[in-house]
């Protein structure tokens, strides 16, 4: 087997020892499934209940990628006025980081008083998560343009607008793609946490009234529907990433992790 | 009058009278189509001056007159070269040396009808440089002294009355160094730009200058200016003549003296 090959199959190595302990403890310490299903009970309830985890799983994932996008474009229009006017910076940047570190679920509540149980909020608790790695990279990108760079443009005559269009936004491209991974998996993250606390359909839900009926096999496959959405997002732009900034290979663009 | 005069400019970097000052009483003319090679010890101000020039920054005190009328905005006729390339690196070579044609007036309103005289005027230029054929080639599969050499044909693109140039051959080995103070000397004597190039190296100063200006530490004044009268083309063997390295020798002392103990 070549090492190439070795490298490709370790992951799911790990993932199989990691399912392969998970059912050692419970034999070997006698776990009840109402504390913690056995992998086989899990994949049962996820058979079983294909048809309701699918649904929820859906929507989930419209709440996800509707909160998502609103993150993007106003995440992207952020980045760019802060990265760009050092007054915008100045006077925005420190207020998002402050917001960013606001435990979003704390305001679940506040948001299910405001509109109601369900959708809306979960959107908002999806884009409150996800914008900030998108702000942060886009201004990053913009304000590490080298001064060089905007001396000669400004020296050519060139306007605010040549410098955004023709330098920043292209220089900004692979950390706005680096950025939108994280984003898109805390966006995830905002919609199932909201589902949870204040919804009434998703995924998050069916995990709520499933372990209050002590269902845990349905929690568990409730979770594995969540592992692989958020897997499969995630993998969704990273391929999306290289195929977009493949200029930038020989550049590190740097991620901001998000906060929760 | 000279085409480009300073007189006594002081520029100090921030509003307060705390900041620093980098430029004092610095006073300079050049001529219409002179090769000046302005050299001074790290930080007194070569980079500033330049960017006086440009009308990039203003000068805090004094006057900066080009062609006779005072720099108020940023001139729209310089090229500029660093010494990081910073060409784009999404962009390949030919388009990066275009980006001046995209932004610079007139140029940006013909950009449309003028794509194949734009096209051949970048391969002339590349070839110029010693660049034929990497038109389509990407910034980072040049090495440093080929992205060099396109950095100063993006300076030259727009076809500018003043270039002005900040070290560009400073993070160069000796020889690709050597072999693009003759290019630059062809691309001058071809062009007839006036031409400021702040350096660190005198022999590369006297090798391509027609009057080195040494400045002194820290605030940057003018402090000596020598004129180098060697017949040009000048070429490697010409750094080995007596006559060439007493100016060398002569600009160091200058450069010693003017630095503050
Ligand atoms: N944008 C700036 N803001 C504040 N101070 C600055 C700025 N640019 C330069 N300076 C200061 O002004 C002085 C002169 O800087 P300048 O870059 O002109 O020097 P230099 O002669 O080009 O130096 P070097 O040879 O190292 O390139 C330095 O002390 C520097 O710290
Ligand atoms: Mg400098």
């Amino acid at each position: 087997m070549s090492s190439k090959t070795l490298e490709r199959i370790a992951p799911w190595v790990t993932t199989l020892i990691l399912v392969l302990l998970w059912w050692l403890v419970i034999v070997v310490f006698d776990v009840k499934a109402y504390i913690l299903p056995t992998p086989g009970e899990t994949l049962q309830a996820l058979y079983q209940y294909r048809y309701p985890l699918m649904t929820n799983g859906l929507s989930t994932l419209t709440t996800t990628v509707i909160g998502f996008g609103i993150a993007v474009v106003f995440g992207l229009a952020l980045g760019i006025i802060v990265g760009s006017s050092r007054l915008a910076y100045c006077a925005v940047y420190p207020v998002i980081v402050a917001f960013n570190s606001v435990p979003k679920a704390a305001l679940v509540p506040i948001l299910v008083v405001w509109f109601g149980l369900g959708f809306v909020p979960a959107v908002i608790t999806a884009f409150m998560l996800s914008f900030f790695p998108v702000v942060a990279n886009v201004a990053l990108a913009f304000s590490t343009i080298e001064p060089e760079l905007t001396e000669l443009m400004r020296s050519l005559g060139g306007s605010r607008r040549d410098m955004i269009v023709k330098i920043g936004i292209p220089r900004s491209l692979p950390y706005f793609f680096a950025s939108l991974k994280i984003a898109i998996t805390l966006s995830f993250v905002g919609s199932v946490i909201a589902e949870i606390i204040g919804g009434n359909t998703g995924i998050g839900n069916v995990m709520l009234v499933a372990s209050s009926n002590f269902n845990m096999p349905l929690v568990f496959a409730a979770l594995v529907v969540v592992g692989g959405l958020g897997i499969g997002m995630y993998a969704l732009f990273d391929v999306w990433e290289r195929r977009f900034t493949s200029w930038s290979v020989r550049d590190v663009a740097s991620t901001t992790p998000g906060g929760g | 009058m000279s085409f480009i005069e300073i007189r006594n400019v002081d520029l100090r970097y921030g509003s307060s009278a705390s900041g620093t000052l980098a430029v004092s009483g610095a006073s300079l003319d050049i001529e219409l189509g002179e090769f000046v090679a302005l050299v001074g010890p790290s930080g007194c101000g070569k980079s500033t001056l330049l960017k006086l020039i440009a009308g990039l920054v203003k000068p805090s005190a004094g006057q900066v007159r080009v062609s006779g009328r005072e720099v108020t905005e940023p001139l729209k006729t310089v090229g500029m070269a660093f010494q990081n390339a910073t060409l784009l690196p999404w962009r390949t070579i030919r388009d990066n040396i275009m980006l001046p044609l995209e932004i610079a007036e007139p140029h940006r309103r013909t950009l449309k009808q003028d794509r194949e005289k734009n096209r051949a005027k970048v391969d002339a230029l590349l070839e110029k440089v010693g660049l034929t054929g990497f038109a389509e080639r990407m910034p980072w599969q040049l090495s440093g002294g080929m992205q060099q050499r396109a950095q100063l044909c993006r300076a030259l693109i727009h076809e500018p009355s003043i270039l002005l140039l900040d070290e560009p051959f400073a993070a160069l080995d000796t020889f690709t160094r050597e072999d693009l103070w003759s290019v630059l000397q062809d691309l001058w004597l071809f062009r007839k730009c006036t031409i400021v190039l702040v350096t660190h190296e005198l022999r590369e100063a006297v090798y391509l200058a027609q009057t080195v200006h040494v400045m002194s530490s820290r605030p940057g004044r003018l402090i000596k200016n020598r004129s180098v009268e060697i017949a040009r083309p000048r070429t490697l063997e010409t750094t080995f003549e007596p006559g060439f390295v007493d100016i060398v020798h002569g600009l160091r002392q200058a450069i010693s003296e003017g630095k503050t103990p």
